[in-house]
């Protein structure tokens, strides 16, 4: 299980990269391997206002249909375009070109209540 | 309904195997004195005989479209339904079959709906069709919902001359949704668009249109989906489907989505239903599209099958994020509509469409010349209903001719109290020439 330790996570396997106050989310390797084949996504839009857990957007694998929620609060500032097309990149790539979303931080604070990559194994173990 | 005799013995061995001596022993939970209050003086049991005359005689008191001339539509109209639809829909397999979708025992009725979604796509001129919603006004609703959650938008605008209780259900499908509707103004007897662009604004997820419309007038709908597609609102049309052997598809004029009842599609009117909710919509939205879907696939060894596909839309996965509360079809009656659409065929359509055309104009020329009726709408196209002025009040009229055994339209002053000496009346492919002209003799006589 691919962990990486300069992500942030959520209980409900979403990962976040912070770069200063942006944050650059997805859903981990763990996620993409329990829901199997990814067939379609429905991404949030550039421009809504997200509060952390919030649905924002909606994975279809072939079974089972999972809610994205945002690990932080603010403003989707870019979503993954390619997924429309590519909906398997999330499964190929969770980490990389399986990125999700792109959301401009509004409470910093909110960061510290994420789980780090130790923390986020253990939930998975 | 079968008969079923209940012989002395028969109810002592059921009796007995639930562990009680008398019926009345069910009833203990029962405070004595409500169950006095219920003491039902019914008549002594009759014999098979005796029962099936009593309830015959009964049956005969009814009248319906088989045992007069039915002039009457405003949603349901009395068609032609060849002896092949009901005589297939009536085989047990399809009769008593609930839901078989299990895709490995039930190719039989998903291919049916594969077949009923085909034809729909090509009748409405739309890229994806569903498995069929309760109703016309269901599927309208559904439509307005999905139109909703697409935009992300909470305000619905629509003709004011949709079937009003089309309107009611749609009311009570949004009331607990916080979604607005506004009713666009209505102009000699057509919606009025004239400032529909001003109307506009980022709150409206769609507008809904009826035509022709509950009046009977076909509305212009060219060009109201550009304007639409301008302020990212959705287009959505409720036709009859017959009307589309000869007008405009909604897919011609650019319809987000288009629902329909089906009643019209070989379906009985049947007192009130059961009826079919048509629902098709653009392939793009796709995944938002309420109820079932079929679809064809191959199966391991190559061979061409059908499965229930997109399900991720629908509530036993999604549950309370689903398009849809509404998780099932009228199975039976979309087959109905499907061997009435193949029997017919696209020639066919056009041939009853004209007719019911040719035959309503014909009534609406004769009744123009009769003194003291007068049409509100000279200039206005219709297709198969329109509405007469009549010189007394239009009840009057209606329960004269239950006696004669004519069904003369819809009183429109249920709906508008300023209408009551309005006549809405429709005129299908089934009325002769003689029925219409004794009709108009009828009429001639107020």
């Amino acid at each position: 299980m691919n962990v990486p330790d300069n992500l942030k996570y959520t209980k409900n396997h979403e990962w976040a990269l912070i770069d200063g106050d942006n944050a650059t989310m997805g859903i981990t390797d763990y996620a993409q391997s329990e829901l199997g084949d990814v067939v379609f996504i429905e991404l949030p839009a550039v421009g809504d206002t997200v509060s952390k857990g919030d649905a924002i957007g909606t994975i279809e694998a072939v079974k089972t249909v999972a809610d994205v929620y945002t690990p932080v609060s603010g403003e989707v500032v870019e979503i993954n375009e390619a997924l429309n097309d590519a909906s398997e990149l999330v499964n190929k790539d969770p980490y990389g070109e399986g990125w999700i979303a792109k959301i401009k931080i509004s409470d910093l604070s909110e960061i510290d209540g994420l789980l780090d990559s130790e923390d986020y194994k253990k939930l998975v173990s | 309904m079968h008969y079923i005799p209940n012989t002395a013995e028969v109810e002592k061995e059921i009796l007995q195997a639930i562990g009680v001596k008398r019926f009345e022993d069910l009833l203990v939970n029962i405070p004595e004195g409500f169950l006095k209050k219920c003491q039902i003086n019914l008549p002594f049991p009759l014999s098979e005989i005796e029962i099936s005359k009593h309830i015959e005689n009964l049956a005969g008191i009814n009248k319906h479209s088989g045992n007069t001339v039915s002039f009457l539509g405003g949603g349901a109209y009395d068609h032609f339904v060849p002896a092949v639809v009901d005589f297939l829909i009536s085989r047990s397999e399809f009769y008593t079959a609930y839901t078989p979708y299990q895709a490995e025992v039930s190719q039989g009725t998903l291919q049916s709906i594969y077949e009923y979604q085909s034809m729909i796509c090509q009748l409405m001129d739309m890229e994806v069709a569903n498995a069929s919603l309760y109703d016309g006004a269901t599927a309208l609703a559904e439509a307005a919902i999905m139109s909703v959650n697409i935009t992300r938008r909470n305000k619905v605008l629509i003709s004011p001359l949709i079937n009003p209780l089309v309107i009611d259900v749609l009311r009570t499908y949004l009331y607990n949704r916080a979604v607005e509707i506004e009713l666009l103004p209505e102009s000699n007897g057509l919606t009025d668009f004239t400032d529909l662009t001003d109307k506009l604004d980022d709150k409206v997820a769609a507008l809904l249109v009826q035509s022709p419309n509950f009046l009977g007038n076909i509305e212009n709908l060219n060009g109201i989906n550009k304007i639409l597609e301008d302020n990212k609102s959705l287009f959505v049309t409720y036709v009859d489907p017959i009307s589309l052997g000869i007008l405009k598809s909604p897919g011609e004029l650019g319809a987000d989505i288009a629902a329909a009842e089906g009643q019209p599609l070989g379906i009985h009117q049947s007192f009130g239903g059961p009826y079919l909710g048509v629902f098709a919509a653009k392939k793009s939205l796709v995944r938002k599209v309420p109820g079932r879907i079929v679809g064809e696939t191959v199966d391991v060894d190559g061979k061409r099958g059908y499965v229930l596909v997109l399900q991720t839309r629908e509530q036993h996965i999604r549950r309370e994020r689903a398009t849809s509360n509404i998780c099932t079809n009228q199975g039976l009656m979309a087959l109905a509509a499907t061997i009435y659409l193949s029997l017919v065929g696209k020639k066919g359509l056009k041939q009853v469409a004209n007719l019911c055309l040719n035959n309503s104009h014909y009534l609406c020329g004769k009744i123009a010349h009769l003194k003291g009726f007068d049409l509100p709408y000279k200039n206005i196209p219709f297709f198969k209903e329109f509405v007469v002025k009549t010189p007394v009040p239009a009840k009057k009229i209606i329960d004269a001719g239950v006696e004669k055994n004519i069904f003369s339209g819809i009183d429109l002053g249920i709906y508008r109290r300023e209408w009551g000496n309005y006549l809405l009346i429709a005129v299908t492919e089934k009325r002769t020439c003689q029925e219409i002209d004794d009709f108009v003799k009828y009429l001639s006589k107020f």
